[in-house]
């Protein structure tokens, strides 16, 4: 496997959904190559920090604030009708 | 190495219960449908528009089109993956009307070509994100998925965030698999080579993210 194979690949190995065939190669061409590992190691690293972030979490007093909000609209579309929205 | 171990396959064993008993006018149970996936999509819709008041009406916009048009969910798909593709389109259309001059779309071409190797090749250090206070780190996330085109982040934060499947995903945005497979190879690319400037380790080179050695 070549590096521009193994990039090609990189997705489908992260998103564990690579045949037998060709997860055995490209952890053959990781064994090797060093740019290539570090590639694959530093992304999945990228993906594991940004899915445990909590960046962006909503604060329970804004939430309680939008869930009312969006219930009162929700009930004033009923009153109103189909071609309030 | 293995592959990374999504973090969320929501609950959805009664969603169907719920969403057949708002369509009956039970409000109560389309409240729980709000309490249930609220958190979910004002991250992605604070993802897309990068900032927090648009974020916010996204939210009320996005449950307000779900439940106006509820009799026309088919029940086909996940509800979940439905109201996706209403915020997403919600928080792209904010975009559009904050920069009408420059294109907001899924389908924008790319500059990176698909096969190019990354530039900078430099190992980080072990637990990178510990170098930095939690706030700090979260700066550093937000500026740098900030400087992604909006189809790119968009495509990693379901996928790599709230943990949609890549047919979910392309469902949500209404996208072919491979273009969100080629979106998402290119998106999380891209994070990395920017992360690597916070995160590489001392002393493998000048500390300024360009100590990479170089493509194969």
């Amino acid at each position: 496997m070549k590096c521009s194979e193994f990039l090609h690949e990189l997705t489908n190995y992260l998103d564990g959904v690579l045949d037998e065939h060709t997860k055995v190669e490209l952890e053959n061409h990781l064994s090797w190559c060093h740019n290539c590992y570090v590639v694959c190691d530093t992304t999945k690293k990228t993906i594991e920090i940004y899915r445990d972030s909590q960046l962006y979490e909503l604060p329970e007093d804004l939430r309680s604030r939008l869930r009312s909000a969006i219930m009162t609209k929700c009930q004033q579309h009923k009153r109103r009708g189909p071609e309030s929205v | 190495m293995g592959a990374i171990q999504n973090k969320l396959e929501g609950p959805v064993t009664d969603e169907l219960a719920l969403v057949q008993a708002a369509k009956k006018g039970d409000d109560s149970a389309f409240e729980e449908l709000v309490r249930r996936y609220d958190r979910n999509v004002f991250r992605i819709a604070q993802h897309i528009t990068q900032n927090r008041e648009d974020a916010e009406d996204v939210v009320q916009e996005a449950f307000l089109k779900a439940y106006s048009n509820l009799a026309k969910f088919q029940e086909q798909s996940k509800f979940y993956t439905w109201l996706v593709r209403i915020a997403v389109n919600e928080a792209l259309m904010k975009l559009r009307r904050k920069k009408p001059e420059r294109t907001v779309s899924l389908d924008e071409d790319i500059k990176t070509e698909d096969d190019s190797l990354p530039r900078e090749i430099a190992d980080w250090s072990p637990n990178p994100e510990q170098q930095y206070t939690q706030a700090e780190l979260r700066e550093i996330l937000s500026k740098t998925i900030q400087g992604l085109p909006p189809g790119f982040r968009t495509v990693f934060v379901l996928r790599d965030v709230e943990g949609l499947s890549t047919e979910e995903t392309a469902a949500a945005l209404e996208l072919s698999v491979p273009a969100v497979k080629s979106r998402l190879l290119r998106a999380r690319l891209q994070l990395r080579e920017r992360l690597g400037r916070f995160f590489q380790k001392r002393g493998n080179g000048n500390g300024d993210g360009k100590s990479g050695d170089g493509n194969q």
